[in-house]
C-alpha cells in the first residue's frame, strides 16, 4: 500500500518533466527536495490516520529522551558542578546538541534503514524510481513522532537560558540559532555518511548509532571531564565539537577544549557545509558499489 | 526437557548468524561506555565513594551496564516483537496446537539469545573497558559464578516482564505503546542511565524494590562483592521472588488470553 503510494508519487514526478532534458546539478538538488517533500506528506497522512498510536509514540519520545536528563538532574542532587560545568551551563550543552540532533534525526532519522534495504533487495526498487535515491531513502518511513525528542531539546535549551547567568551580546544570541541549525546540518551528514557505509556492510546499523547517539551523549556533557584524544577526534576526525560544544562555550564565556583560537566558535556553518560535500561524495561512492542481492 | 534445550540452542545460534550486526553492536557499546565512564569519573572526582562505589567500582558498573544491555534486553530487543506479530497475525493458534508450553518455548529461545548476547557483545566491550580503565573485578572465581547466576536471574525476570507485555497484544493488537512504555521502565529502573543506589529518598527506594532492579543493579552489586553471604541469598531471593511472581503472572494472563482466541477460517 505504501510501497504503490510511493510509486506513485514518483510516476508523478516523471510526468511532469519534460522528455530528454539533461538535469543540472541544482534542479537535481530542487527534485530531490520536492519529492522529499512528497514521500513526507504521504508518510505525514498516514500517520496521523491512527491519531491515538501517533500522541502515544510521541510522548513516548519525550519521556524517553527526558529520562536521559533526569538523569543528569540526580547527579546534581548529589554535586553542585559537574567538570567544572553548573546544572544551567550543561542544560545549554544538552539542549542545543539535543534540539540539533533531534531535527537531523526528523528528517534524516530513517536512513539507518539503508541496511535492511540492501539486504532484502527492495533498493532496487528505489533504484528504477525517476527521483533520487537520496531523498527516497531519507523520506523512508518518515517518523513524526521524533517531534517528542525536539521538545524535550528545546524544553532544557528553554530551562538553561531562563537560568542562566549570561551576559548577552547580540553575537550570543545569534549563535544559539546558528548553533542549533548548523549542528543539525552536521549530525545531518554523519546519518548520511553511515547510510553510505551499509552499502558495504549491510547490518552494521549500530556503527552509526554509535556516531549519532553516541554523540548527542557527549555533547551534553562538558568537553572538560574527556580525555584529550576523544575531544581531538570529535573536533578534527568527526567535527562533532562544532555542533554544541565550541559555539556554546562561546556563549558561555569559557575557555575552549585543546587551546583553539576564539574564532572557532563561529565556523558551525563552514563545518557543516564542508561535511555535507564529503557526505555527499561518500554516498556517491556507496551508490556506485551497490550490488543487488543474488537471491 | 530436551526440546526446551534444543530452542535454547536454537536462539543462541539464531543470533551468532549477525556476525557483522554483532562487531557493530560491540563497537556502539564500547563507544557508550566510554562516554559514560568519563562522565562518572567526573561524578566520583567530586564525591568519592559517591552511594557506596568507590570510582573504579563506579566504572565497573558502567562496563557492566553496557555488557548486560543487550543480555538482559534492557532496551527491549528480544522475542517480543516477533510474539507480538504472532498474535496479532494469528499465527499464535498454531503455536497453541504444538506440544510445548508457550512460555516455556519463548523462555527456552531467550535464554539462547541472552548466552549468545552475553559472549558476542558482553565479554569484548568489559575486557576493553578493563584495558583502558582501572577496574574492580572480582579475583575469586566464586564471585563471577555468583554473578553468573544473578545474570541468569535477571534475563528470566526480563523475559517475564517482556511476556507479559507481548501477551498484551491479544487485546490491544498493536502493542507498540505497551513495548515503549516497558523499555523506558527497563531503561530507567535497571540502574542503566545511573546507579539506583543515587536515586534520592523514595524514588530511590521504590526503584530499587521494582523487578527492573533485578536486570543490573543487583548482578552489578554481586559482581562488585556488596551481597555476600546472607546478603547474597537475599539478593538472589530478589530476583527469584519477581521471576516466579512475573511467570506466574504470565501464566495466568496466558490462560486468559487463549481463551479469546478465534481462529479465523478463509
Amino acid at each position: 500500500m505504501a510501497e504503490t503510494e510511493a510509486v506513485r508519487v514518483g510516476a508523478a514526478e516523471a510526468d511532469r518533466r519534460p522528455e530528454g532534458t539533461a538535469f543540472s546539478d541544482r534542479s537535481r538538488l530542487v527534485e530531490g527536495v520536492r519529492a522529499y517533500g512528497l514521500i513526507v506528506a504521504m508518510w505525514l497522512r498516514s500517520t496521523l490516520a491512527y491519531r491515538a498510536s501517533f500522541v502515544m509514540t510521541t510522548v513516548g519520545n519525550f519521556v524517553a529522551t527526558a529520562f536521559d536528563f533526569l538523569a543528569i538532574m540526580l547527579m546534581f542532587t548529589h554535586v553542585d558542578a559537574l567538570g567544572g560545568f553548573t546544572l544551567p551551563e550543561i542544560a545549554l550543552l544538552y539542549g542545543a546538541s539535543a534540539t540539533a540532533f533531534g531535527l537531523s534525526d526528523l528528517v534524516l532519522g530513517s536512513m539507518d534503514r539503508l541496511g535492511r534495504r540492501v539486504r532484502d533487495g527492495t533498493l532496487d526498487t528505489l533504484l528504477v524510481r525517476p527521483v533520487p535515491v537520496l531523498a527516497q531513502v531519507a523520506a523512508d518511513r518518515f517518523a513524526l513522532r521524533r517531534l517528542g525528542r525536539i521538545t524535550q531539546g528545546l524544553l532544557v535549551l528553554g530551562y538553561a537560558l531562563v537560568t542562566l547567568d549570561v551576559e548577552w551580546t547580540p553575537l550570543k544570541v545569534v549563535m544559539l540559532p546558528l548553533m542549533v541549525l548548523s549542528g543539525a546540518a552536521i549530525f545531518g551528514a554523519v546519518f548520511v555518511v553511515g547510510a553510505a557505509f551499509q552499502f558495504f556492510a549491510q547490518d552494521a546499523s549500530e556503527v552509526q548509532n554509535a556516531f549519532t547517539y553516541g554523540g548527542t551523549t557527549l555533547l551534553q556533557y562538558p568537553p572538560s571531564i574527556f580525555a584529550q584524544d576523544l575531544v581531538r577526534g570529535v573536533t578534527f576526525v568527526v567535527p562533532l565539537a562544532f555542533v554544541s560544544w565550541l559555539p556554546a562555550l562561546y556563549v558561555l564565556g569559557r575557555d575552549y577544549p585543546l587551546g583553539l583560537p576564539g574564532w572557532v566558535a563561529f565556523l558551525p556553518p563552514l563545518v557543516a557545509g564542508a561535511s555535507w560535500v564529503l557526505a555527499g561524495l561518500a554516498w556517491r561512492v556507496g551508490l556506485r558499489a551497490y550490488r543487488s542481492t543474488g537471491s | 526437557m530436551r526440546l526446551y534445550a534444543v530452542v535454547a540452542a536454537g536462539g543462541f545460534r539464531r543470533y551468532a548468524t549477525y556476525r557483522v550486526a554483532t562487531a557493530a553492536g560491540v563497537f556502539t557499546n564500547t563507544v557508550f561506555g566510554f562516554v559514560m565512564a568519563y562522565t562518572y569519573m567526573a561524578l566520583w572526582q567530586e564525591r568519592p565513594r559517591l552511594g557506596g562505589y568507590d570510582t573504579s567500582q563506579a566504572l565497573t558498573y558502567v562496563w557492566l551496564g553496557q555488557a548486560l544491555l543487550m543480555t538482559c534486553a534492557m532496551m527491549g530487543g528480544g522475542f517480543e516483537d516477533e510474539l507480538m506479530e504472532r498474535i496479532r497475525t494469528g499465527d499464535i493458534a498454531v503455536d497453541l496446537y504444538r506440544p510445548a508450553d508457550l512460555q516455556l518455548w519463548w523462555l527456552a529461545g531467550d535464554l539462547g539469545r541472552a548466552a549468545f548476547h552475553l559472549l558476542g557483545r558482553g565479554v569484548v566491550p568489559m575486557a576493553l573497558g578493563a584495558l583502558a580503565f582501572d577496574l574492580a573485578l572480582p579475583g575469586s572465581p566464586w564471585r563471577w559464578l555468583a554473578f553468573l547466576v544473578s545474570v541468569a536471574l535477571g534475563v528470566v525476570v526480563s523475559f517475564a516482564v517482556r511476556f507479559l507485555v507481548a501477551l498484551s497484544a491479544f487485546w490491544l493488537m498493536d502493542g507498540a505503546g505497551a513495548m515503549q512504555m516497558a523499555w523506558l521502565a527497563g531503561l530507567f529502573f535497571s540502574g542503566m542511565l545511573l546507579p539506583l543506589n543515587l536515586f534520592p529518598g523514595a524514588l530511590g527506594e521504590v526503584a530499587r524494590a521494582l523487578p527492573w532492579s533485578s536486570l543490573l543493579q543487583v548482578p552489578a552489586d554481586v559482581f562488585l562483592g556488596r551481597h555476600t553471604g546472607w546478603d547474597l541469598v537475599r539478593a538472589y531471593a530478589f530476583q527469584a521472588g519477581w521471576a516466579v511472581a512475573l511467570l506466574l503472572a504470565g501464566r495466568l494472563l496466558q490462560s486468559v488470553a487463549t481463551r479469546r482466541v478465534v481462529v479465523q477460517g478463509g
